[in-house]
């Protein structure tokens, strides 16, 4: 596939019509410091198209009430649409079951969630917990306070120059006492994604559950949880077009069973008497209290746009504009590519000679470019690499060949002003 | 704003060549500052007699702006006593936080106005008031009669 061809605006065929997809997402239109907005920060978040903006106006304007409470119309409304939402997160995933499907606040809840349904509840002295050398903190900090909660060990699987994980050594670090492993499927720091599939096979063989974050993958490449045959996998809405404060986390429903609740109060509860309660079904046993309803029925109608563009085509479009930004970028002078591992998503994060990235990120900021600049929630993986911080660009489908343009473009300016 | 009105010469300059970086010997006081989100991390020693700043030097990793900030702070603090320093502090963060208009109202800053641009960019300041923060931790830091210590 030319990048040519790509760079003509023309579409292969069952390829992506950027331009038409673009026109879905009003917030691409804006200006900033007078520039039009190149947004490369979607690995922090990415934006939301109009279908889905519309959703949420729509569900306050006509729909709203509390959900699981009403025999009034619009609770059964709002309940139907909200467990209508489950059940397309359901096929988003794979699953089998809209009962393994959780709502949660984002990732970082869903891990906490099985740090204290599942951890807290089985783990004990002595037990080990496998994690990689990429995760971000939110895979990290649950299980440090696990780990100091109940004397456990996190083991830590390390990676090579280019960020690719040690295999072998993951293998080695499997024993009698390792009672979990939860990695990232895909790094944002990186951008490698991890072989699961292996990965998985060797959980299994140890007889040990696996926790995949998702953050990074879901948004980016098809995922089939029965296929992987994972435990756990979970991934946040608003790097999904989606909206803010939900989430998802599949589980399999004979380990959710097992489970302990996570938070207690209203709709987490079968039956309440002072001396004892009676917990709901899975996977209301997990969701206590009112849920984000209205970002829950967003997700559901994110799900549907992201599945009606095709996660196959949005994976080589973006791969595309991965190619090409890493061919451009690899010309530029003292620029060093962190993260270069054979298999990646469209994540570019860098170093500039000894320019802070900090300082890159303002100076692309005011030609309009956003991306991130700093140690992307991943800290150990900045020290791997030996450095405090890097300048990220993290690309999605709605990203041209222009915009990676713009922003070659735009850190030459960077090394003109440093010059 | 332009980039370049807030990476005026001067800032560039001392990010290329800070002045008084480097460990003094003579140092008393020691003091760390840590920005999480950008990771900047700068050290201040402080060589302090009495109430009377009698060298000061800094070290570390930061983006340019905190890297000038420091540079020209240290040079501008040197010889004065803590009170002194301490107005300058406030100045300064009054500056950056856009409190203090440098052209209208009277200020002891001199040539760290050219750091007023922060002031436009919300993400930046804690970058430039890093090394005062630090400075002003120095200087209710325990003393240390050692210049050994490791940091
Ligand atoms: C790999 C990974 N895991 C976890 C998270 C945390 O996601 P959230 O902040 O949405 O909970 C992120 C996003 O920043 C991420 O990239």
């Amino acid at each position: 596939m030319s990048n040519a061809l790509h760079k003509s605006g023309k579409t292969l065929p069952g390829g992506l019509d950027v331009d038409r997809v673009r026109a879905d997402f009003p917030i691409l239109q804006r200006s900033i410091h007078g520039k039009p907005l190149v947004y490369l920060d979607n690995a922090a978040s990415s934006q939301m198209p109009q279908p889905v903006i519309d959703r949420l106006v729509h569900y306050q304007t006509h729909e709203h009430a509390n959900v699981h409470r009403g025999v009034h119309t619009l609770s059964q409304l709002a309940t139907t649409e909200y467990e209508n939402a489950r059940h397309k997160a359901m096929n988003f995933l794979g699953a089998a079951d809209a009962r393994e499907i959780i709502f949660v606040r984002g990732t970082t809840e869903g891990i906490n969630l099985v740090m204290h349904g599942y951890g807290r509840a089985f783990l004990k002295e002595g037990d080990e917990i496998i994690l990689s050398a990429m995760e971000h903190h939110a895979n990290i900090v649950p299980w440090q306070m696990l780990r100091d909660e109940k004397k456990i060990a996190l083991r830590i699987i390390p990676m090579d120059d280019t960020g690719e994980l040690l295999l072998d050594e993951y293998e080695k670090l499997f024993n009698a006492r390792t009672k979990l492993v939860a990695i990232t499927h895909v790094s944002n720091a990186l951008g490698t994604i991890n072989p699961v599939r292996e990965m998985i096979a060797t959980a299994r063989q140890h007889g040990v559950p696996i926790l995949l974050d998702g953050a990074q993958a879901a948004p980016h490449i098809p995922v089939n949880v029965q296929e992987l045959d994972c435990d756990f996998y979970v991934f946040s809405g608003h790097k999904l077009c989606g909206p803010t404060g939900v989430g998802i986390l599949y589980g399999k429903a004979a380990l959710l069973e097992k489970m302990q609740p996570y938070q207690g109060g209203g709709d987490m509860i079968l039956n309440v008497t002072f001396e004892r309660t009676t917990y709901n079904e899975i996977p209301y046993k997990f969701e206590a209290g009112t849920p984000s309803i209205a970002a829950g029925i967003g997700l559901g109608s994110a799900i549907d746009y992201i599945t009606g563009i095709g996660l196959e085509r949005i994976a080589a479009h973006e791969h595309a504009l991965l190619s090409y930004a890493t061919d451009a970028v690899r010309d530029i002078k003292g620029l060093r590519i962190i993260g270069t591992a054979r298999h990646k998503a469209a994540v570019l994060s860098f170093t500039l000679d000894d320019i802070h990235p900090h300082d890159i990120g303002t100076i692309l900021d005011h030609q309009g470019i956003a991306v991130r600049a700093g140690h992307h929630c991943a800290q150990p993986v900045m020290q791997r690499f030996g450095v405090a911080a890097t300048a990220r660009a993290s690309f999605a489908f709605y990203n041209t060949f222009e915009e990676v343009d713009a922003l070659v473009e735009g850190i030459h300016t960077v090394q003109k002003v440093f010059a | 704003m332009d980039p370049r009105e807030l990476y005026q010469e001067m800032i560039l300059e001392h990010n290329k060549k800070p002045r008084n970086f480097g460990v003094i010997a003579q140092a008393n006081r020691h003091a760390e500052g840590h920005n999480p989100v950008c990771g900047d991390h700068i050290t201040l020693h402080l060589h302090l007699e009495g109430e009377q700043i009698q060298g000061i030097s800094f070290e570390g990793h930061s983006c340019a702006i905190c890297k000038a900030s420091a540079s020209m702070m240290t040079g501008q603090v040197k010889g004065k006593t803590v009170a002194e320093a301490e107005t300058l502090i406030q100045e300064f963060r009054d500056m950056v936080t856009g409190k203090l208009d440098t052209k209208t109202q009277p200020h002891h800053l001199g040539r760290l106005t050219v750091l007023a641009g922060v002031s436009e960019l919300p993400s930046r300041v804690k970058c430039a008031v890093l090394p005062w923060h630090t400075l002003h931790s120095a200087f209710a830091a325990q003393e240390t009669a050692s210049t050994e210590k490791e940091f």
